[in-house]
């Protein structure tokens, strides 16, 4: 059996050199790890590189792109109608704000978006704010988790159920909801979906209460998020932030407020913001967001035109055959019906040449889309300004000087959803 | 400040550098001739005009013509909620253009997202390397000569696709009078 025998250097500068090398390696030494691009904490499959001092980051550099699918190619080889089911998969936690986001950026670029029959714009408004608590009440639960506190995980899927509920009896899916069209929306509210929309809203603002309660003034939870990752209003607007984060900060941007689209400008609200910019200002931003869609849902159920149930038969599509299907009855009995049916499925949505850009207040931010066209039924180009991609930007810069245990804590503050990202 | 007028104190500052701004569904747009400038363009309009917001930055592939390179930036005064377009055009042969990364450090993935997708390098920009695909991809996607269906490439270990059979439909048709396969444009080659 071999033994091991150290063997003492009798020479004392040749000793304190050994000793010198040994410190060296004790505090020179860097590790780098790698975080994902599978790890639970990630949401999705975001890769990060860590470089570490000890438990300290020195260096995050954040590799994504393993969910790129070629959205914006494949936009540019099918009509504007066909894309609306890939708008479904950018941000797959609020499919139906991406539905109306995109929406509103073809009718843009058509000159209808403000011409809009109130009833869709309504209704739109509807889906949007669900989805954005929908998202929010995610985040937040897989925020919560990735910290340790599963409970609040459970209970917000609970409530996230009642919102799939929903979209499922407008749209007949749960996830892949494709509900708008260009110029409009696919079907009408079905019956009674107004007064279960209610049923939620009085059911939630409770619920949300009782997340509070767990969470907003848990020692454990706010010593964790406090004064991490403060990211100042400059970076915030230097790195493009958007959304939550971008209001986190203290910047007071909501493009609801500050370039109204659909109905906002009937409907009042506040926009929450942060004074610090740290993790549990993004946390109490979100929680105050889904009060204040709970208060936009309400307003709209009281005023939305027709009433629940459209008794005085309000359009929810354009009235204009060359954008919008014209219904079965009519095409089966009338020529130009025929027509114009006939045009939109096979060449699509004939819209001018041009270019616009239309961004959206999405959950996570705002959601862009950058449309050129050269006339005809396809775009030229369409670029999404995703606000993950642009919100995960700003990684490399707050990881620095963190502690390894609070990444997932800044991720999970952060709210990003890959799918959005990598297009 | 409306758009137009930023657009305008632009437009007087630079001169014959700048086009005469346009307005399209209330978005205003204006060209600059030089790509090069286009650093001392963006600082002076986030310094005098107050354009501190990056949205966006996009890139056009403008084949067959010369130039054929747009690349498209989007301004926004979040102070006084103003935004405009400012576009460059960039020679093929050149396919390089200064980085705004110094102006704003929104940039940086946008930049590398351009080159990635489109093969548009940026001057000046410290970390240019692919963000979507993966590093070693040899080719550009997003521009027009690249088919839908994408091209084999020699990269050991990567997973291909191959074009779908035409027998149970396709997805995706461009709509004209000729036969359902030449209709794919996953088969067609741009170059045709």
């Amino acid at each position: 059996m071999a033994t091991v025998q150290d063997i003492e250097i009798r020479d004392s500068a040749a000793r304190s050199a050994q000793a010198a090398d040994e410190l060296q390696d004790m505090h020179g030494e860097k590790m780098v790890l790698n975080m994902g691009p599978s790890h639970p904490a990630t949401h999705g499959v975001l890769r990060i590189v860590l470089e570490l001092d000890g438990e300290i980051i020195t260096k995050a550099d954040p590799d994504v792109g393993y969910l790129h699918r070629g959205d914006e190619k494949i936009a540019e080889n099918m009509t504007y109608t066909q894309f609306i089911p890939y708008t479904d998969r950018l941000d797959y936690l609020a499919p139906l704000a991406n539905n109306v986001a995109y929406a509103l950026a073809v009718e843009k670029l058509l000159g209808i978006h403000d011409k809009l029959p109130p009833r869709c714009q309504y209704i739109r408004v509807m889906c949007a704010e669900l989805a954005r608590i929908s998202a929010h009440l995610l985040g937040l639960g897989a925020f919560a988790m990735d910290m340790g506190a599963v409970t609040v995980f459970l209970l917000s899927f609970t409530e996230r159920e009642k919102i799939y509920n929903l979209s499922e009896a407008i749209s007949g899916a749960r996830l892949t909801t494709s509900y708008t069209r260009i110029g409009g929306v696919m079907r009408d509210l079905p019956p009674g979906w107004v007064a279960q929309c209610q049923k939620f809203c009085d059911e939630f603002i409770p619920a949300l209460n009782e997340f509070e309660t767990l969470l907003t003034r848990n020692r454990i939870w706010v010593d964790r998020v406090r004064d991490l990752a403060v990211i100042s209003k400059e970076d915030a607007i230097d790195y493009g932030l958007s959304g939550p984060n971008l209001r986190g900060s203290g910047v007071e941007w909501d493009l609801r407020k500050k370039q109204p689209y659909l109905c906002y400008k009937d409907l009042d609200f506040d926009i929450p913001t942060g004074s610090v910019g740290d993790c549990y200002d993004r946390y109490l931003v979100r929680m105050e967001e889904m009060r204040q869609s709970t208060r936009i849902l309400e307003q709209c159920i009281k005023k939305i035109p027709g009433g629940a149930e459209n008794k005085t038969n309000e359009p929810v599509n354009v009235a204009d055959g060359k954008i919008t299907l014209p219904s079965k009855q009519k095409v089966l009995s009338s020529m130009e019906e025929l027509i114009h049916q006939f045009m939109l499925v096979t060449e699509g949505v004939n819209c001018p040449p041009g270019e616009i850009y239309f961004g959206h207040e999405n959950p996570k931010g705002e959601l862009g889309f950058y449309i050129h066209s050269k006339g005809g039924g396809t775009p030229y180009r369409m670029k999404i300004r995703s606000p993950s991609f642009v919100n995960l930007s700003i990684v490399p810069k707050i990881f620095v000087g963190t502690l390894i245990s609070d990444t997932v804590a800044i991720l999970g503050s952060l709210d990003f959803v890959m799918g959005e990202c990598d297009r | 400040m409306s758009a137009l007028e930023s657009a305008q104190k632009i437009k007087v500052k630079f001169g014959d550098l700048i086009s005469e701004p346009a307005e399209f569904r209330g978005e205003i747009t204006v060209k600059l001739t030089d790509a090069e400038q286009i650093n001392t363009v963006c600082e002076f309009a986030k310094m005098e005009l107050g354009f501190n917001y990056l949205v966006d930055i996009s890139s056009l592939d403008n084949y067959g013509e010369d130039p054929r390179w747009t690349v498209v930036y989007h301004l926004r005064a979040i102070d006084n909620v103003v935004e405009i377009r400012l576009e460059t055009n960039v020679s093929e042969e050149k396919s390089e253009l200064p980085s705004v990364l110094p102006i704003w450090r929104t940039a940086n993935w946008h930049e590398r997202e351009i080159y990635d997708m489109m093969g548009i390098r940026f001057s000046g920009h410290p970390d240019l390397r692919r963000i979507l695909m993966w590093e070693g991809y040899p080719y550009f996607p997003l521009r027009k000569d690249f088919p839908l269906a994408g091209k084999p490439s020699e990269l050991p270990g990567v997973a291909f696709t191959k074009i779908s059979p035409m027998e149970g439909g396709p997805f995706v048709t461009v709509a004209g009078g000729k036969d359902a396969i030449s209709r794919e444009p996953r088969i067609r080659n741009p170059e045709e």
